[in-house]
Formats: structure tokens, C-alpha cells, sequence
């Protein structure tokens, strides 16, 4: 079946004839039909849209002016800019907003000659773990119905696990892509802040958002972080040179590679059974020579309060703009004020309104030394650490999630618990590094993962490190128990 | 140290929610869960240490003195509630 395949397995179809874009598209389709009503991971299907886009693909590979990509179809987060495509951020605020505009990693994937199938599901401005922030729908677990898919890009994970799509963008602020990659038993990948453009990205953490790939195998991840990474002139952090390159990915070995588990990492949250198949994958990539070590990082005990000072800052501020009158719905108060106060207070979902309340307090005359200023503090102290490791350690690992994934609901009345699910995560958004999640085993029959943090700007040797490990893991990728 | 209801309201009006009783009383609670869990960092010897600025090695970030195109008016305009004359229009908030 078509829609089993990854990318790569894809692309060798496409340029040897063996199958067409549009037949390849046609099979997605197909599967969404039959499957997505269970699921749930798109808020829009582009259906006409991807049929005609498979058709200019299908020229280019007859032309043979195609690339890595040309054919593949792709499923892209309801927070990246889609020009003539409604772009919610799975908000009210934001329903029935059509961006005049691209992302810039919308157009590249353009460029590269990709079909977009749809939209995705995700909390609320991306603010959640679990996808169930979504105020337009629900997202299920390929592996459990019952269960959350991650998130915030729960709705691009349960995609690519449900072989509703063969790979998807995503965004990362505080684990966004990995957590659900990890719950979904699939790829993602945070690349180092600045490497991907984040134009046309809904903004809600600006110093810690980063676009990024989730796919089925870690080649998949780095063909497309390739495609749509590199400088770009309307995102001003974005880096120089930043393209990321694959023509190494596959050249590395375990063998020599310093491997640090930060063992405030391997704490009593991480459930017995997730340990147990954290433990079976170290063993299997020691046997293929890593070298592993306990690492001592004192201040990661305080990434999870670190990041829930900084993110519901930047976001207040970046969500000041939604005030219905240049874009977005509209409600009535009394007043300028009052129909902003009104928009904002009946539009945005209780979690939005939430962050945005501390945030703003944070920022508040008298708190603003308090509590910004000193989790800007503790970020650095935290980035001086992790940057100290780095010149011991090749990367650092550790399980991607302290659990798996837990059913709808389960969490709802414990947001506390729900974001010390990112502690594992949430580091490498506070120090710009780039992350990468892949599955590693199973509890519960549930997917397990884990996470491989390096230094900034080693997203190639990262990558590199990820593919040995998905090779040396003496299992390979399993599909989740759907038709 | 705890957030007073009359913050919680001074905090939304700062951030333009309006938020009615119930919801102020939700996010009280809340807030100060939160505020708890800060407590962690307020601990935390931090003497010497300079506030993280930016989150990658980039300094004064200078575009090309260039033009080029801009959004077109029409396109600017096209998710607005109420325009008039390739305006955004809003109700008067300076009083004669």
C-alpha cells in the first residue's frame, strides 16, 4: 500500500515510474476518507488543491526537473501561514481567517514541488501537551482511540502514525513536536533556533518557537528539515548558512559517540514501564558502541517553572494582536475597548486566557524583576550548563516523555501534572538546541521514546546520531494496530 | 504570597479579556497554583547571572536597505471585520 511507505521509499517510486504523484496523492485521500473520522488529525482536507499540485508534481518528475521531494504529500500544523488556506490555530478567534500570505516553510515546501493535503489539529495556539486545548476538535491516538495523541502537534503526529500523510510540519516550543511524536511512536525533530524560518508562523513563544519535521523514520525528518531550513530574510533571528545538509546522515556509527543522561532526567516521574524500555534501547546502542555516562544537571529541576514564566510572557505579548479588528471573528462590548476586551475574553479558549494572564502578570510593574527577569536568569544558567556538558558529551538522552500516552481527559484537572510532562523536553527550547525524538520501545503497547539533545548548530552530526540509533535499535518501525 | 480577586481583575483588564465572575474566580485559583510553583526560582542564587537576551549567537541584525513589494492594500484588508475606503475602521475613542 502506498500510504505505508515513507517519503524516501516514496520518492524511489516516483522517479522509477513505478507509481505517479497523483496516484500517490489519490491513495491519501483515499486513506483520510476511510480513517480520519476516527482520528481526527485534520481540520482541513485541501483535496482539490492537492490533486492539482500532484498533477504540476508529476510534470516536473516527467521533465525531470524535480527534487527530493517533488510528489510527496505532507500535512502542515494549523499554525503555519497557508496563503488562500484558513489558518485557526485551532482558536474561535481565529476561524474563518484566510492568510493573504505563505509561511516561508509553506513555500518551500512549494518550491520543492510537495503536496499539501491539509491542516492539522493542535492545542490552542499551541499552548498544551495533549491536543485537547484544540477548540475545533478532537485527536486521537493511532495506538488507542481513547488516548491523547501529544501534543501540541497532535494532530500532525497522529497523522504520520495513522499513514495519513507520510510526513508533517510541525512547530516547538516547549516539546510541541516531540512529545506527540513520541506518544505517536514516530520522528520529530526540534532543529537549533534560527536554522528554519519562523515567518508565517503563528507566533506564541518567540524565543523558543522552531518549525520542524515529523515523520516516520529519522531519514524522512532530515530530508524535510533540509527542505525547509536555511536563512531568510523576513525572520530576523533566522541564522546565516543555516541550510541543513543530509549528505552525511548515513556515514555515522555508535561506536566512540559520548552519550550524557541527565539523571534529574530519570527522576520517579518517569513511569517503571517507560523506563524499562528506555533501559532495553541504552543497552542495545552501548552494544553498538556509544558510550554512556550519568551527567549531572542540577538546573533542569527548574526548566518546566523556568519556561512557564518566559513562554506566557512572550505570549501575552504576541497575542495582544488578536483583537479582531484587522483579521480573526469579531464580538460586541462597549466601546473600542470593550469589543477588543469582548473578542478576546469569548474568543480565546481557557488555556490561551490563562497563559496570557500570567504572562501578563509576569510582565507587570513590580513582578516583572521578580519573576521575568529571574527566569531569564535561570535560563542562562541553565543554557551555561547544558553548553558545559556539550564539551564532554556528543549529545545528551533521555526518555522524550515521562509517560505514555495517557487517555483523553485523564490529566484535564491536573494542568500541573500536564506540563511537568515537558521537563524532558523543554530544555532544549530554553537553550536554542536542537532535539530530536524517535521511538524506542514499547509499555503498555504503547510507543516509547526518546530524545537526543546536542550542542546549537550540530543539527547534521544530531541527525547523524539519530539514524545510527534508529538502525541499531534491534527493532524496527511498527505500525500502530489499524488497518 | 497569593493574588487577590481585585488583581485577577486588574491583571485581565490589563490584558483585555473580559472575563466574568466565575472565570475571575477560576483564574484566581489557578494563578496562584502557578504563583506557587514560582516560588522555586525566587530561591534560586542567581547573583552574577545575566538575563538570557537571545536565543541564538546573532547581534545587530541589519536588513539590506532594499525595496520591495508589500502586501496589497486589498489583500491587507481582506480579513477585516469593517473597511471603508482602504481603511480598518474602529468606533471613535477620542471624544469631541
Amino acid at each position: 500500500m502506498l500510504t505505508q511507505l515513507s517519503a524516501s521509499e516514496l520518492a524511489a517510486k516516483l522517479k522509477s515510474r513505478e507509481t505517479s504523484a497523483i496516484e500517490v496523492a489519490e491513495a491519501h485521500l483515499a486513506r483520510i476518507d476511510q480513517m480520519d473520522g476516527e482520528v481526527g488529525a485534520y481540520l482541513e482536507v485541501c483535496r482539490e488543491a492537492a490533486l492539482e499540485s500532484a498533477r504540476l508534481a508529476q510534470a516536473r518528475l516527467d521533465e525531470h526537473t524535480d527534487g527530493p521531494l517533488t510528489g510527496i504529500p505532507i500535512a502542515v500544523k494549523d499554525n503555519l501561514s497557508t496563503l488562500g488556506i484558513e489558518t485557526t490555530c485551532a482558536s474561535r478567534i481565529l476561524e474563518g481567517y484566510v492568510p493573504p500570505f505563505d509561511a516561508t516553510v509553506v513555500s518551500k515546501l512549494k518550491e520543492a514541488g510537495m503536496v499539501l493535503l491539509g491542516k492539522t489539529n493542535l492545542d490552542e495556539f499551541a499552548m498544551g501537551t495533549s491536543c485537547e486545548n484544540s477548540a475545533l476538535k478532537v485527536t486521537r491516538n493511532p495506538w488507542d482511540p481513547d488516548r491523547s495523541p501529544g501534543g501540541s502537534s497532535g494532530g500532525s503526529a497522529a497523522a504520520v502514525a495513522a499513514e495519513l500523510a507520510p510526513m508533517a510540519l510541525g512547530s516547538d516550543t516547549g516539546g510541541s513536536i516531540r512529545m506527540p511524536a513520541a506518544l505517536c511512536g514516530i520522528v520529530g525533530f526540534k532543529p537549533t533556533y534560527g536554522r528554519v524560518s519562523r515567518y508565517g508562523l503563528v507566533a506564541f513563544g518567540s524565543s523558543l518557537d522552531q518549525v520542524g519535521p515529523l515523520a516516520r523514520t529519522v531519514e524522512d525528518a532530515a530530508s524535510l528539515a533540509a527542505a525547509v531550513s536555511g536563512h531568510d530574510p523576513s525572520d530576523s533571528t533566522s541564522l546565516r548558512d543555516s541550510a541543513i545538509r543530509t549528505d552525511g546522515l548515513k556515514n555515522g556509527s555508535l561506536k566512540g559517540v559520548k552519550v550524557g543522561l541527565p539523571k534529574q532526567l530519570m527522576s520517579d516521574a518517569v513511569q517503571p514501564g517507560v523506563r524499562d524500555a528506555f533501559d532495553m534501547a541504552l543497552e542495545a546502542l552501548v552494544r553498538e558502541g556509544a558510550l554512556v555516562d550519568e551527567v549531572d544537571l542540577p538546573s533542569i529541576e527548574y526548566g518546566v517553572t523556568t519556561y512557564y514564566v518566559i513562554a506566557p510572557a512572550e505570549a501575552s505579548s504576541n497575542l495582544a494582536r488578536f483583537d479582531g479588528i484587522r483579521f480573526g471573528a469579531q464580538r460586541t462590548g462597549e466601546g473600542h475597548i470593550g469589543n477588543v476586551s469582548a473578542t478576546r475574553g469569548q474568543l480565546f479558549g481557557h488555556e490561551v486566557k490563562l497563559r496570557i494572564m500570567v504572562g501578563t502578570y509576569a510582565l507587570s510593574a513590580g513582578y516583572y524583576d521578580d519573576y521575568y527577569v529571574r527566569a531569564q536568569q535561570v535560563r542562562s544558567m541553565m543554557s551555561d550548563e547544558f553548553n558545559r556538558a556539550f564539551s564532554d558529551y556528543d549529545c545528551l538522552l533521555s526518555p522524550t516523555s515521562p509517560v505514555v500516552a495517557f487517555r483523553l481527559g485523564e490529566l484535564r484537572d491536573d494542568q500541573m501534572a500536564l506540563k511537568m510532562l515537558d521537563l524532558c523536553t523543554i530544555p532544549a527550547n530554553l537553550g536554542g538546541f536542537p532535539s530530536i525524538s524517535l521511538p524506542c520501545g514499547f509499555s503498555q503497547d504503547l510507543p516509547v521514546g526518546m530524545c537526543l539533545t546536542g550542542p546549537v548548530n550540530s543539527d547534521e552530526r544530531l541527525l547523524q546520531i539519530a539514524y545510527a540509533c534508529e538502525q541499531g535499535l534491534p527493532w524496527g518501525y511498527r505500525r500502530p494496530p489499524m488497518p | 504570597m497569593s493574588i487577590s480577586l481585585d488583581e485577577v481583575r486588574h491583571v485581565a483588564r490589563l490584558a483585555r479579556l473580559e472575563l466574568d465572575e466565575a472565570e475571575l474566580v477560576a483564574f484566581q485559583s489557578e494563578l496562584n497554583a502557578l504563583l506557587g510553583h514560582f516560588q522555586d526560582i525566587r530561591g534560586i542564587d542567581v547573583y552574577g547571572q545575566s538575563p538570557h537576551s537571545r536565543s541564538s549567537a546573532l547581534q545587530n541584525v541589519w536588513a539590506d536597505d532594499d525595496t520591495w513589494p508589500s502586501l496589497p492594500r486589498g489583500s491587507a484588508l481582506q480579513n477585516a471585520g469593517v473597511t471603508k475606503a482602504g481603511l480598518f475602521i474602529v468606533p471613535t475613542i477620542i471624544e469631541e
